[in-house]
C-alpha cells in the first residue's frame, strides 16, 4: 500500500509539471543518446597515412652522415707521439725537448721511490680490479688512500674516484638535482660544466673572480625567495668554484666566499686540481694558502693527476657531506675501481708530500721565478698569478680571426720547439 | 631511484622473432614470478616499510641512539642537503644488509681471493677491521671472464717492465702530450682485434660513454635505447641533448614500431625529419644475463638507415668461438656495427675502454670528444697489460693459451647453467652468457643469502633495489675461465642447503623444462 501510494505521488508530480518543461527534458534526453552513440572524432583522423605513403616516407629519408666530413681543421690530424717517460726531458716526435706542457708540478712523475711502491703493489695484486667498488672491488689499498687523504687534509672522510675528469663531474649531480641553484664561474672548467649539465639544476654564471656580481646574483635570488617561502625552503643552493682557474691561473677569493656563504645561507663546493699540492705551506691547497677552516668549504674535489702524478680523483669533506657519493655518485658506483698500483704510488706521493714540505715553497720559487722571465715580451702577455705553475701566454691583440691567431701561436710554439714543448690552445 | 616495469618480460618469449637470422638456437628464459612468492616480497618490503618509520620516529625523539651523520651545528639553518624521504632507503633498508657490499679484499681478484675480515659492532653502522684475513674465498663476483687478474706471468712481467719505463702515471690530455707510443701500439692492436679499420681507447669505460656519445648526436637527433641500459648509456645520452626513446627490453617489435613511426612523423610537434637516428645496445647485460639479439637488430638498422652503438662492456673477450665478441658469436661482419665500444676492465684485467669504427669516426672522436681534449690518458702499464692480454687472446704470442681460456669459459658456463637449472632454481638469462643471476626476490634472502655463502667460503654478489626492479633481486654469478670444476660444484653443492630452509619449494613452470631439454639436445650434441 506505502508503495502504490508514492508511485501514485510520482505520476501526480509528473503530471502536474507545466508543458515547457517537458518539452525540454524529453530534448535533452534524445540529445544524450544521440551523443553516446555517435562516432568519437579523433584528431589523427584528419591526417591518416595509407600504408604506401608511410613505406614511401620511409624509403625517402636520408640521414645525415654519421660523422661530418674532415674540415680542414687547424688543429694538426695527428697526435704528438712521445717516446719515453713524459718526464722533465720529453722526446716528442723524435726531438728531445724540455718538458713544459705536462702537469707534472712536483716532479713526482719519474721519481724512483713512488715506482718502487707502484711496483710492489703490481706484484701483490695485479693491474685491474674487476669490479666495481660495492662487488669486491674495494682493495685495502683504497680504504688506506682514503683515510691517508682524509688526514692530509684534515676533514673527516675522502672518496677516490677513479678517473680525475669523473670526480667533480659526477660529485656534483650527486647533490644538486633538478629545481635546485648552482652559481658558477664563467671560467669554470670543463667537467665542472659537465657535472652542472648533468645534474639539471638551473646555473646562473657570475662573472670571473667578481664578488659583486655574485652578490648581486645572490640579492636577487633572496627576493625570490620571500616571494615564495615554502618552495624557497627546499631549494638547494650551492657555489661552485676552482681553487687555482685552469683557463685563467688565477686565484678564487676564497674569504669573502665563506662570508657570502654564511650571510646567505648557500654551500660551497671547491674544485681544487690545480691548487692541491701547489698552494699553501704544506701542499694542503687555497684553504691552507687563505688561512680558512676546511670545515667552512661542504666539499672539497680534486683530481691526483696533477701534483701527485698518479691517475684518478678524490672529495673530501664531512661524513656527513661525503658519505652520500657512496651510494649516489655515479662515477663511483657504476664504475671500476682504481686499480691498486695507482692507487699505491698516490700513497707514496703523499708519502713524499708529508716528509717534504719544502717542495712546495720551490715551485713557487720557480713558478715566479718563470713569470719574471717570461714578462715584457713584445705582443704577448702573461696572465695569472706569480705563483701558478700552470700559465697561459696570450697574444695580447687579436689578429682578427680564429684561425690567423692559431696560425701565429703555431709559429711560435715552431720557433720555440727544438728546445722547449709547450702546448698552445686558443682562448675564445 | 626508478622502478621499472618488467612485466613485458614475462610476454618476451611469446613475441615472434625472425629464426632465419641466426646460425644457431637463441636459447632465453626469464620466467614469471610466482604470485605467492611477489604477495609475500611486497609484504615483506612493507613489513621493512613500518619499522624504518617507526625507527624515524624513535630516533627523532632521541629514544634510540642515532647513528647518522649530522649537519654542522653552524649550519643548521641552511636548506637541508639530503630530503629525509630521499634517504629513508639508506637509512632503514640498506643499512641492515650492508655487510654484503663494499667488502675489502687484500690479494689478486683472481678465481680464489683473501677478504679483509670485518665485524659490526652496532649493526652495520660502523665497520672494524679485526686484522684477520679470511683465506681462499670462492670468488663469484668479480668480473674476471678470461682470468687475467694475476699477478704473476707473461702480463705482469710486460706491466713491470713498462711501469719501469714511463711511470705510473701521464699528466697530459690525449692531445696534449699524454700521447704516447704505447697508446698508438694499443689502438692498432685493438683495432686489428676487433676485425675494425681504427680505433681509440679512454681512460675510464664509463667516461668512454657519457662523453663519447655527446660527441656523435646532438639536438635534432633521436638515441633509440634499451629498457635496461648501463647508467653510463643514459647519461650519455642525455648530455648529449638528443630526444631519447626507449624499447623494450631486447624486443625487436618494439623497436621496429619505434623507428618506423620516427621516420614517418618526424621530429614531435615540428614534423621536421630526423637527423640522425643511434640505437644504443649492449652485448650482454649484466643484470639479467642476457645477449642482444644483433642479427635482427642489424637487419632492422639496413631497413631503416639507423646507426648502431653496441656496448660490449661484458661481452668482449667472454663471448664467441675466438673472444672477440658479440659479432663473433654470432658470426656477423663487425663492418655492420657502426660504433663497437668496450671495456678492458672485465676481460683483459685492466681498466678504459675503447670505441672502433671506421677511419672517419675514429678522426673525428681523436678531435671533438670531450674525453680526448679535457681527460687525461690511460696509464702506461695498464695499456701494457691491454696490449699483452689481448696478444695472447689472439694467439700472437705463440701459445694456445688464449684459446684455451675462451673454450674453458664456455664450458664453464654451460656446466654451471646446466648444473643450477637440474637442481631446480630460476634463472635468468641467456645459455650462453656467463653472467648468471639467480632469483632470490625476498629482501630478507639477499642478506641471509650473502652471508650464508661468506661462512663457506664463497663470495657472491647480491643485488636488490634500485640496481633491480623491486620485487625482483637477485644473486649473480660470473663465472671465470679460471674456474676449475671443483670450485662450480664447491659452489653449486651450498646453494641447495643454503636456500631450502629460504625458500618454499616452488613448482617448475612448464616453460623452463623445455628450455632445459633444449639445452641438453645442444649440449650433447657438442
Amino acid at each position: 500500500v506505502h508503495r502504490s501510494e508514492c508511485e501514485w505521488f510520482l505520476v501526480s508530480v509528473w503530471l502536474c509539471a507545466p508543458a515547457y518543461h517537458l518539452i525540454l527534458e524529453g530534448i535533452l534526453i534524445l540529445w544524450i543518446i544521440r551523443l553516446l552513440f555517435s562516432k568519437t572524432y579523433k584528431l589523427h583522423e584528419t591526417y591518416k597515412l595509407t600504408e604506401k605513403e608511410k613505406e614511401d616516407l620511409i624509403e625517402e629519408w636520408q640521414p645525415e652522415p654519421l660523422v661530418p666530413l674532415a674540415s680542414k681543421d687547424c688543429l694538426s690530424l695527428n697526435y704528438d707521439v712521445v717516446t719515453g717517460p713524459p718526464s722533465h726531458k720529453i722526446i716528442i716526435n723524435g726531438k728531445e725537448c724540455i718538458n713544459f706542457a705536462s702537469f707534472n708540478f712536483l716532479g713526482l712523475l719519474d721519481n724512483e721511490r713512488v715506482k718502487e711502491k707502484a711496483l710492489a703493489s703490481l706484484k701483490k695484486y695485479g693491474v685491474g680490479t674487476c669490479g666495481p667498488r660495492g662487488f669486491y672491488g674495494t682493495f685495502d689499498v683504497h680504504l688506506e688512500l682514503e683515510s691517508r687523504l682524509a688526514k692530509f687534509m684534515k676533514t673527516e672522510e675522502a672518496i677516490i674516484y677513479s678517473y680525475g675528469f669523473a670526480t667533480i663531474a659526477s660529485a656534483i649531480p650527486a647533490y644538486s638535482k633538478r629545481g635546485d641553484i648552482i652559481f658558477v664561474d664563467e671560467a669554470a672548467c670543463f667537467s665542472i660544466q659537465k657535472g652542472l649539465q648533468a645534474s639539471r639544476s638551473f646555473i646562473k654564471y657570475f662573472k670571473h673572480n667578481d664578488m659583486e656580481d655574485l652578490e648581486r646574483l645572490l640579492k636577487e635570488q633572496e627576493l625570490e625567495d620571500q616571494k615564495n617561502p615554502r618552495k624557497a625552503r627546499v631549494t638547494r643552493k650551492f657555489i661552485v668554484v676552482e681553487g687555482l682557474y685552469m683557463n685563467t691561473a688565477d686565484i678564487c677569493p676564497l674569504p669573502e666566499l665563506v662570508k657570502l656563504k654564511y650571510k646567505y645561507k648557500v654551500r660551497i663546493f671547491l674544485e681544487e686540481s690545480l691548487s692541491f699540492g701547489v698552494l699553501g705551506e704544506y701542499g694542503r691547497g687555497v684553504t691552507e694558502h687563505f688561512g680558512v677552516d676546511i670545515d667552512d668549504i661542504d666539499l672539497i674535489s680534486a683530481n691526483m693527476e696533477n701534483a701527485i702524478a698518479s691517475i684518478g680523483g678524490f672529495c673530501c669533506g664531512r661524513s656527513f657531506v661525503i658519505d652520500h657519493q657512496r651510494l649516489s655518485g655515479q662515477g663511483y658506483c657504476f664504475s671500476a675501481s682504481l686499480p691498486p698500483m695507482l692507487a699505491a704510488a698516490a700513497i707514496e706521493a703523499l708519502n713524499i708530500m708529508e716528509e717534504d714540505p719544502d717542495i712546495f715553497a720551490i715551485l713557487r720559487k720557480k713558478s715566479e721565478h718563470i713569470h719574471k722571465a717570461l714578462q715584457g715580451i713584445s705582443g704577448l702577455k702573461l696572465v695569472g698569478e706569480p705563483f701558478a705553475p700552470a700559465r697561459h701566454l696570450q697574444l695580447e691583440r687579436s689578429t682578427g680571426s680564429r684561425e690567423s691567431d692559431m696560425q701565429l701561436l703555431r709559429s711560435i710554439v715552431d720557433q720555440v720547439s727544438p728546445d722547449v714543448h709547450v702546448q698552445y690552445l686558443v682562448q675564445c | 631511484p626508478v622502478m621499472c616495469d618488467h612485466s613485458h618480460l614475462f610476454s618476451n618469449q611469446y613475441v615472434t622473432h625472425n629464426p632465419k637470422l641466426y646460425k644457431k638456437p637463441f636459447v632465453e628464459s626469464f620466467e614469471e614470478t610466482p604470485l605467492l612468492v611477489a604477495v609475500l616480497t611486497y609484504m615483506g618490503y612493507g613489513i621493512l616499510t613500518i619499522f624504518g618509520y617507526l625507527r624515524d620516529f624513535l630516533r627523532h625523539w632521541n629514544i634510540e641512539k642515532c647513528h647518522v651523520a649530522r649537519e654542522r651545528e653552524e649550519q643548521k639553518d641552511f636548506v637541508p642537503l639530503y630530503q629525509d624521504f630521499e634517504n629513508f632507503y639508506t637509512r632503514n633498508l640498506y643499512m641492515r644488509i650492508r655487510d654484503n657490499w663494499n667488502r675489502p679484499i687484500c690479494s689478486v681478484p683472481g678465481a680464489k681471493m683473501d677478504l679483509v675480515e670485518r665485524v659490526s659492532p652496532d649493526y652495520n653502522w660502523t665497520f672494524e677491521h679485526t686484522g684477520k684475513v679470511v683465506k681462499d674465498v670462492i670468488n663469484m663476483g668479480s668480473y674476471n671472464y678470461l682470468g687475467f687478474a694475476e699477478n704473476s706471468g707473461a702480463c705482469a712481467d710486460a706491466a713491470i717492465e713498462a711501469t719501469q719505463k714511463y711511470g705510473a702515471g701521464v699528466g697530459s690530455t690525449r692531445c696534449e702530450i699524454g700521447n704516447l707510443d704505447i697508446h698508438e701500439e694499443l689502438e692498432q692492436l685493438v683495432a686489428r682485434f676487433l676485425g675494425v679499420e681504427s680505433s681509440m681507447a679512454f681512460g675510464m669505460g664509463f667516461a668512454t660513454n657519457s662523453m663519447n656519445i655527446p660527441a656523435l648526436t646532438g639536438k635534432g637527433c633521436l638515441i633509440l635505447s634499451d629498457e635496461l641500459n648501463h647508467a653510463s648509456l643514459v647519461l650519455g645520452a642525455r648530455l648529449s641533448g638528443s630526444t631519447i626513446r626507449v624499447f623494450k627490453h631486447n624486443n625487436m617489435q618494439s623497436l621496429e614500431k619505434l623507428l618506423r613511426d620516427a621516420i614517418i612523423h618526424g621530429q614531435p610537434r615540428t614534423h621536421r625529419p630526423w637527423k640522425k637516428i643511434l640505437i644504443v645496445v649492449e652485448g650482454i647485460y649484466s643484470m639479467e644475463g642476457s645477449i642482444v639479439r644483433l642479427p635482427e637488430v642489424i637487419a632492422l638498422k639496413k631497413r631503416y638507415k639507423a646507426y648502431l652503438y653496441l656496448d660490449e662492456a661484458h661481452s668482449i673477450g667472454a663471448l664467441g668461438p675466438n673472444g672477440r665478441g658479440v659479432v663473433d658469436y654470432f658470426g656477423l661482419d663487425p663492418k655492420d656495427v657502426d660504433i663497437m665500444m668496450g671495456t678492458f676492465t672485465k676481460s683483459f684485467g685492466a681498466a678504459g675502454g675503447y670505441i672502433g669504427g671506421k677511419k672517419e669516426l675514429i678522426d673525428y672522436l681523436r678531435h671533438h670528444s670531450h674525453s680526448a681534449l679535457y681527460a687525461t690518458s690511460m696509464s702506461s702499464p695498464v695499456a701494457q697489460q691491454i696490449i699483452t692480454s689481448m696478444k695472447i687472446i689472439m694467439g700472437e704470442d705463440g701459445t694456445t693459451l688464449g684459446a684455451d681460456r675462451v673454450r674453458q669459459l664456455s664450458e664453464n658456463t654451460t656446466y654451471f647453467r646446466r648444473k643450477l637449472h637440474d637442481m631446480g632454481f630460476i634463472i635468468y638469462g641467456n645459455d650462453d652468457s656467463p653472467v648468471v643471476p639467480m632469483m632470490l626476490y625476498m629482501p630478507a634472502k639477499i642478506g641471509a643469502f650473502g652471508r650464508e655463502m661468506l661462512k663457506r667460503n664463497i663470495g657472491t654478489v647480491v643485488v636488490g633495489f634500485p640496481a633491480t626492479p623491486i620485487i625482483e633481486s637477485r644473486a649473480r654469478f660470473c663465472i671465470s675461465a679460471a674456474h676449475t670444476r671443483e670450485m662450480l660444484d664447491t659452489v653449486s653443492l651450498p646453494i641447495s642447503p643454503v636456500r631450502e630452509p629460504l625458500f618454499p619449494s616452488l613448482e617448475k613452470p612448464a616453460l623452463a623444462i623445455s628450455q632445459t631439454t633444449e639445452s641438453e639436445k645442444r649440449s650433447a650434441g657438442r
